[in-house]
Parts: C-alpha cells; sequence; structure tokens
C-alpha cells in the first residue's frame, strides 16, 4: 500500500531535488515514447540532449532560445509569486515585437546609436500597454485576468498578420506577409563573429539577477511575496493590492515584450506572423520549473531552450515528428507540478509500522 | 493524587457495551492505553502514556501548548497512529486505522481547530462526516431538521444552509460540536470546546456533557480552564512534557494545586497596580458605522468608544456579533468614507490605511495568529516586516535592512520567550503559544501608544496567557492605551480597568470593571443590554 504522510514542515531538499526527479522522469518516459515509435531509445535521447550541447554552434542556438524564455519567465514567476496569473505573455511578446519593429521600420535606414534603445524601450512599453488592459480589467471589475490575457494572445496574433500583410508588408516582398528585414542599426549585435547569439542574452542575464536581488532585498518584492502567500496578512499589513497587481502585470507584460522586440530584432531580423514558437507559453513551464525563483528560472530556461532545439535536431537526425517538442513539454511541466507534492508529503510505502494489535 | 493502574485484567474483557453504565469501580474500561509512545522527527510528544477512561465518566486532559495532548487525542481519534503501546476499546485490542475507523467504533471528537471545508454549508460539512443513507445514517433531505433538532437540543444555534466561509470561530465550533453529538459517540472528545461561549451557554454545555455522561457517554474533556475542570470532571490526568504527571480527582483540588501539576509551578496572577492615573484620550471610535463583510456577518451600528493612555479596555462578546467587522475598520483594513470616525490623538484616521495608522502609534493583533498576523511559510524575521518595517525603520528608501530586520526580531524572541529556532523559523513551524507570543510581542516591541488586540490568549497554554496578559499590562503601565477583545471573561475581568459588550454589531458603553459581575455581561452578550443596565442601576 502507497501512502502520503505529510512532512509537517516543507522539505528544503525535495525544493530542490523534485525538479531533478521531474527531468529524470520526462527522460525515462522519453525514452518508453521514442521505442514505441519504433526509433532506438539511446541515438534518440542523444540527439536530443547531448548533441545539441556538444557544438559551438548547438551552444550559441540554446542561448537564442534561452533568452526569450528567461525573459519572460523573470516577469511571470514573480507575479505568479503574487498569484497574478498572467497567461497572456505570448500576446504581450507579440505586442513588444510590433511596437520595437514598427519603430525599427519607421526609422528604416536611419543610422542613430539611438535607434536600438528606442525599440528596446518602444516594445517594453508596447508589451506593458497589452498587459495594463487585463490589469485594468481585473483591478475595475474584478474580471479574471488569466481569461482575459489568454484571448488577448490571439488578438494580438491576428494584429500582427494584419500588420505584416498590409501597413508594413515589404513593398519588394512579392507579397509575403513579412515585412522589410531591418537594417543593421535595427539589428542587436551577435556576441560572437559567424553565431546567432545575441546581446539579448546578457540582458536577460542581467534581468535574473536584478529579480533576485528584487525579492529578496526589496520591499515591493516582499510585499508581492506576502500578497500570493498569505494575503490576510497582505491586508493586515496594509500593502495596497491594487497597486501590486498593476506592478506585477506592467512587469510582466515589460519583460514579455522586451522579449519580443529582441527576438525580432536579434534572431528574427523582421516582422512576420511566425515570430515566437510559443515562448509566451513555455516560458510558464520555465517559470514552474525554476521553483519561480529567478536562478531557476535561468535553469529552467536553458532547460526547456534544449527541448526546442533538441526536437529540430532530432527532426532532422532521426526524423521524429516535430510534435514530439511539444509533447515532451507538456510531460516534463506534468512532472514538475506531480513532483511538487514531494516537498510536503512523503511517500510511504507498506503498512504502518510499531504498532503492537 | 493516586495513579488509577490501567486496567489490562484479560478476566475484563466482557462487551462493556452490553453492560448498563455504572460507575462501580469493577466496571470494564471503555479506553485503556499502555505506555504509548509517539515520536515526531524533532521531539517525543508522548512518552509511556497510560490513561483509562470508563464508560460515562467525564475524563479531564490537562496540560500546557506542547505537553503533547493534542498528539494523544489525535491517536485516540484515529489521525495518529502510536509508535509503540497498546490500545484497548470495550477491552478488545484497537489498530484504528482513521478518524472515520474510530467513529466507526463510537469515537467522536470537536477539535480545536477546525477541519471544515470553507466553501461549503453547515449542512453539507455535517454530511461529509456522517456514514452515507446506505451505511444508517441519515438521508441529505432530513439532515437539515437533524442538525436544527440537535443544534435547539444542545443550545448551540446554526443554520443548516449557510455556507462556512461566512462563519465565525464561534459559529465554526458549533458546527463541530453538533456533527459529533448526530453521531451518538460512546466517547466524545472535546478539545477547548468553551472557548467561545458564553458563561450561560458554557453552563448550558456543561449540562449537555452531564446529560450525555448520564445516558452512558465518556467524555474526554481538554481545556485550560481549571475551575472548568473542577467544576465537571470526575478524573483528571495531567501531561507535563509528553508523560502523565499525575492522575487525580479535580474536584478534590483546588485551582492553585491543579496548576502546579500542568506546569510544574503555580502561574503568577497578573499583577495589578491600585492606583491609577488616565492619561487623554489617544484613540476614539466616533459613531462608526459600516456594513457586513460578507452576506452573512454583522453590521457594524454606531460604535462609540474613547481610550485613554493608561487604560486597558475590554470588549467581551460572544463570536460572530461584529468582533471581526470592528477588528477590520481597526486596523484600517476596511475603511468608510468618514474621515472623523477613527481618530488617533485628536487626527482624523478613517479612511486612512493601516500602514500610517501603525506610524501615528498605533498597533494591532488580529485573532487569527496563522496566516493573518503572520504569513505561515516565511520566516519570523520576514513577518517582522509585515507590521514593524516602518515603525521600526527596518527598511529604508525601500530596501530592506536585513540587519535591523534580523535585530528586531532577536529582541521579539528574547523578550518574550518565543521558543523556536531562531528568526530563520518559518512562522507555521512554531506552537499556537509561541507564535501567539511572538505575534503580541512584535506589536508591543514597538511601544505603540494604542495597542488593539483581539483574543490575545485565544487556544495558548497558561504559561504563555500569563505572560502575554503580564506584557499588555505592563504596556498600560506605561501610558499607552490597549483595547482587548477577548471571550475570555476571565481575562477580561483579570486586565481590564473598563468593559464594554459587543452584541449584535453594538456595543455597549464601557462601564469600570469593578461595577460589573459576570451573570451582567452574559446578559448583556445575550443581547440584554437594557435588562443588564437595569440590573446594575
Amino acid at each position: 500500500m502507497i501512502r502520503l504522510q505529510t512532512r509537517g514542515e516543507a522539505s528544503r531538499v525535495m525544493a530542490l531535488t523534485a525538479p531533478l526527479i521531474a527531468v529524470t522522469l520526462t527522460v525515462v518516459t522519453g525514452a518508453i515514447l521514442f521505442e514505441a515509435l519504433g526509433k532506438p531509445a539511446g541515438p534518440t535521447l542523444h540527439a536530443y540532449f547531448i548533441q545539441p550541447l556538444s557544438t559551438r554552434f548547438g551552444l550559441s542556438e540554446l542561448l537564442v532560445k534561452a533568452t526569450p524564455l528567461v525573459l519572460i519567465g523573470i516577469g511571470l514567476s514573480i507575479g505568479f509569486r503574487a498569484n497574478v496569473w498572467n497567461i497572456g505573455a505570448e500576446g504581450q511578446l507579440t505586442l513588444g515585437a510590433i511596437t520595437g519593429g514598427a519603430l525599427a521600420l519607421a526609422f528604416y535606414e536611419v543610422d542613430s546609436p539611438l535607434l536600438l534603445p528606442g525599440m528596446l524601450i518602444a516594445g517594453t512599453l508596447g508589451g506593458m500597454a497589452w498587459a495594463a488592459i487585463p490589469a485594468y480589467l481585473r483591478i475595475r471589475f474584478n474580471a479574471n485576468e488569466i481569461l482575459v490575457s489568454l484571448m488577448l494572445t490571439y488578438v494580438a496574433g491576428l494584429f500582427l498578420s494584419y500588420l505584416v500583410s498590409g501597413p508594413l508588408r515589404d513593398p519588394d516582398g512579392f507579397n509575403f506577409p513579412e515585412s522589410r528585414l531591418f537594417h543593421d542599426a535595427a539589428t542587436l549585435p551577435t556576441l560572437m563573429q559567424g553565431l546567432r547569439a545575441h546581446w539579448g542574452a546578457v540582458i536577460a542575464l542581467f534581468a535574473v539577477i536584478a529579480a533576485w536581488v528584487f525579492l529578496s532585498r526589496t520591499i515591493l518584492g516582499f510585499q508581492l511575496k506576502v500578497l500570493g502567500d498569505a494575503p490576510r496578512a497582505a491586508s493586515f499589513a496594509g500593502y495596497r493590492e491594487p497597486r501590486l497587481v498593476w506592478f506585477s502585470l506592467l512587469l510582466g507584460g515589460g519583460l514579455a515584450g522586451l522579449a519580443g522586440v529582441i527576438e525580432v530584432s536579434g534572431a528574427v531580423g523582421q516582422l512576420n506572423p511566425s515570430i515566437s514558437p510559443g515562448y509566451g507559453f513555455t516560458a510558464i513551464i520555465v517559470a514552474f520549473l525554476g521553483r519561480l525563483h529567478p536562478l531557476g528560472v535561468l535553469i529552467g530556461g536553458l532547460m526547456m531552450a534544449l527541448t526546442y532545439i533538441g526536437g529540430e535536431n532530432a527532426q532532422i537526425a532521426i526524423g521524429l515528428p516535430v510534435s514530439v517538442t511539444g509533447v515532451f513539454q507538456g510531460v516534463l511541466l506534468f512532472y514538475v507540478l506531480a513532483c511538487d507534492l514531494l516537498i510536503h508529503y512523503r511517500i510511504k510505502i507498506g503498512r504502518p509500522v510499531g504498532v503492537k494489535a | 493524587m493516586v495513579t488509577d493502574n490501567p486496567n489490562t485484567d484479560p478476566a475484563f474483557t466482557a462487551p462493556a457495551s452490553a453492560a448498563p453504565p455504572s460507575r462501580a469501580p469493577g466496571t470494564p474500561d471503555l479506553l485503556t492505553l499502555t505506555d504509548i509512545r509517539k515520536a515526531f522527527p524533532a521531539v517525543v510528544a508522548n512518552d509511556d502514556v497510560s490513561l483509562s477512561i470508563k464508560s460515562a465518566e467525564i475524563h479531564a486532559l490537562l496540560g500546557e501548548n506542547g505537553a503533547g495532548k493534542s498528539t494523544l487525542v489525535k491517536m485516540i481519534y484515529g489521525v495518529l497512529q502510536p509508535d509503540s503501546g497498546d490500545m484497548l476499546w470495550e477491552g478488545e485490542p484497537v489498530h484504528l486505522t482513521g478518524p472515520s475507523d474510530a467513529r466507526k467504533h463510537g469515537i467522536g471528537m470537536v477539535f480545536q481547530h477546525f477541519s471544515l471545508f470553507e466553501a461549503l454549508t453547515v449542512a453539507e460539512n455535517i454530511e461529509l462526516a456522517l456514514p452515507s443513507p446506505g451505511e444508517g445514517g441519515p438521508s441529505r433531505a432530513d439532515l437539515p431538521d437533524l442538525i436544527r433538532e440537535v443544534s435547539r437540543k444542545y443550545g448551540l444555534p446554526l443554520e443548516p444552509e449557510r455556507v462556512v466561509h461566512d462563519l465565525s470561530v464561534g459559529e465554526r465550533q458549533r458546527i463541530e460540536i453538533v456533527r459529533c453529538l448526530l453521531q451518538e459517540p460512546k466517547l466524545l472528545i472535546m478539545d477547548e470546546p468553551t472557548s467561545v461561549l458564553t458563561p450561560q451557554e458554557a453552563e448550558q454545555l456543561f449540562e449537555t456533557l452531564r446529560r450525555l455522561s448520564a445516558e452512558g457517554c465518556a467524555i474526554l474533556y481538554i481545556s485550560h480552564k481549571l475551575q472548568e475542570i473542577r467544576d465537571l470532571c470526575e478524573v483528571a490526568t495531567v501531561l507535563r512534557g509528553g508523560k502523565v504527571v499525575a492522575h487525580c480527582d479535580p474536584r478534590t483540588e483546588s485551582t492553585q494545586s491543579l496548576a502546579r501539576m500542568m506546569i510544574g509551578a503555580a502561574p503568577k496572577p497578573p499583577d495589578r497596580d491600585g492606583a491609577k492615573s488616565l492619561g487623554p484620550v489617544r484613540f476614539e471610535i466616533r459613531d462608526l458605522s459600516q456594513p457586513a463583510l460578507s452576506a452573512f456577518g454583522v453590521a457594524l451600528k454606531n460604535i462609540d468608544l474613547k481610550l485613554h493612555g493608561g487604560e486597558i479596555v475590554g470588549v467581551a462578546g460572544v463570536a460572530g456579533n461584529g468582533q471581526n467587522e470592528l477588528m477590520a475598520a481597526l486596523i484600517g483594513e476596511v475603511r468608510g468614507d468618514r474621515a472623523d470616525a477613527i481618530l488617533i490623538d485628536d487626527r482624523p484616521f478613517g479612511r486612512i490605511g493601516p500602514r500610517r495608522r501603525r506610524v501615528a502609534g498605533a498597533c494591532f493583533v488580529p485573532e487569527e495568529r496563522m496566516g493573518h498576523a503572520t504569513a505561515p511559510d516565511m520566516s519570523l524575521a520576514e513577518n517582522s516586516l509585515l507590521s514593524a518595517s516602518r515603525r521600526m525603520k527596518l527598511a529604508r528608501s525601500g530596501w530592506i535592512d536585513s540587519a535591523k530586520r534580523d535585530g528586531f526580531t532577536t529582541e521579539v524572541i528574547e523578550q518574550f520567550n518565543v521558543k523556536t529556532r531562531g528568526t530563520a523559523a518559518e512562522a507555521r513551524s512554531l506552537s499556537g503559544g509561541n507564535l501567539q507570543k511572538f505575534a503580541v510581542g512584535r506589536e508591543i516591541a514597538q511601544k505603540p501608544s494604542i495597542l488593539i488586540v483581539n483574543q490575545p490568549t485565544w487556544g495558548v497554554d497558561a504559561g504563555s496567557a500569563a505572560a502575554i496578559q503580564q506584557a499588555l499590562l505592563a504596556l498600560a503601565a506605561d501610558g499607552a492605551a490597549v483595547l482587548a477583545i477577548s471571550q475570555d471573561l476571565d481575562e477580561l475581568f483579570a486586565i481590564s480597568d473598563r468593559i464594554a459588550v459587543m452584541a449584535d454589531g453594538r456595543l455597549s458603553e464601557a462601564v469600570e470593571t469593578a461595577k460589573l459581575t459576570v451573570e451582567e455581561i452574559g446578559l448583556m452578550m445575550g443581547g440584554h443590554l437594557e435588562q443588564a443596565e437595569a440590573a446594575r442601576a
């Protein structure tokens, strides 16, 4: 008989090892899945998890994918800490890409060192504006921010499609729904010659450190944690919930917007309808995988980035279907949430011992 | 204090339920525990505990918080399993696998910390604990009437359709009591049942318990109120530090001797200075009215009160008469339109939030220490920031000053003798009494000019309660104005200079304690304000 027994106090060891157990279980499940698909598990896992990390090109691609995941994951994790459930980071990313990208296109071939910083700011503001809608509706009408932010994602996606097939379409682009390619002054410089990894990775790393300091050292960060952990204690302390909800959503939206403009300026180089393979949603997994802690988000972001490029690599090398990547991410989130149980409970197998009947 | 030898003679294994209830010494025991031991990772909660309970006996279990009473009764109720030791039920060895198993044997329990589903109604919560109609339980349609009947019979007013979320602590406890009584148990375990009842209601409950006992039901009665135990119980088992220190007949003991057995030394009664000089009015509530916080809450109606420096004013009343609404308004969690409804040192604070009220000198201790006064999963140091960060300047321009924060927390822990691993311990790891000492100490250490405290010693052991009361008296002696809302009348009489009573959202005039009797207050709590005033005049 398997029983769950409360630990009484949350286990710190388990809080750290639970994600590792989840990753292990995901890999085991993956191996079974590959065998079932008729692919040898060993080489497939190697193609998935090892090969991408063994080349400079692979590592650079890892950084490219991890940059938006970490940036968005940081913003979301801070909001989740405060029980503010922003599920629409994908839409906020899209808006950031639009506002930042539109600025780049408006100043096409203007060589100014101010253009790039201007784009980053415009992108951030775009994401914030999109997140302000659920924030306002929640505070004013008590509308559920999960639904509002999620639905706005689709609005943002269609808006982008409209723009790139209309006003922002490349005039020399044979009617493809794409903008012009950004010129050099509007492109984030790469970190190393010949590789795609760009300065966005440095910005993401900076965001990790800033968030860590923010959560551990500032009163505002503390207030967000209290609001999430014990809302009544927050009201006893006198923290103003509306202000904290506004802050959480604007921060999450701003970082998602920043990730959006960094993605189009650094990795994509233009506006098109497929600028993001769902980074805004994957970042939700990243936030939980990282235990809503900035350093955890950094690790989680790198891990999820690996599932993206590993999936692509396995698709090419072994011929796995592309949807395996999505399955992998879903399985991972499932195990992460399931393993959370181990933090507060221990598993006991067998009958209770020591009782003389 | 002669120890009863637990009866383990195999000759006494006849089914006790068949025998008529009798108090003759030869009656087989209903429940016998022998050498029960239970250890948790950090502490041995019960060590070699033996006791026996006979049918129809009202048996007291006495001990401070942390003495191991809760652990022991949880094992009797099947929530926990002992590490070793024997348990005999009606002469047969028994191994309880869980509360439902215990209930099948005829053991019922009223917990001190209620296990109710907040989102469900009273009737639904009770239904969950009863056997399904197929197994002999009442049908869903009959249940509301059954509940009304039992609640009327035992004087525990309860509306089956109300949602638990909207109920006060006192009302929630009534659900637990009624839930047990519906199952007609052979042994009823009651953990601090009277803490939220008026004297009359408590007396009525005692009548209920005596009647149950006369019908053959044994009662294991846990309480810190020594007088109550002397009035009600015929046998007492005293626990200290997880071990049985005495079996005795409380009727032949004095309150002092019981207290000595329990805590090893008689509690120090709070010191009172005879002569007192009142300071100026520090805090004033002026014609405060406020709608109910929820559909079933209580609206506040025209509340007036002046608090002078140097005095303690007590607010008596049964739970659910507007105390929660009053506390929310005084803290500033809920604010009305009128700025002059609340005055601190004659300045209007009616529309100003808790943080600026604290800066102006008012500190607060709400009733629920876990989740309201403290964030359970956060460390004590972090919990210091909740209410002390501005007043004690634990943060500078938005940045937490961790050295100051830890220093302040250490000061609270040392000054108020909070037993804990240290400033990094999570609030939830503390026992109830220790967390309460922290929650009260955190406010007093800020040297407030006004302290407003709700249920300062609810569910706290005698030693901690005395320490908290002493600290409140010392604070008032230093010139602060103290308002104590409490359902414990003994406490209010011990510490208050004046007492006002809350009933149905109204607050009576505050009357000098010396001029009041317990009976008058009981009348006022029942809503008979005029009658009580007439009786005094």
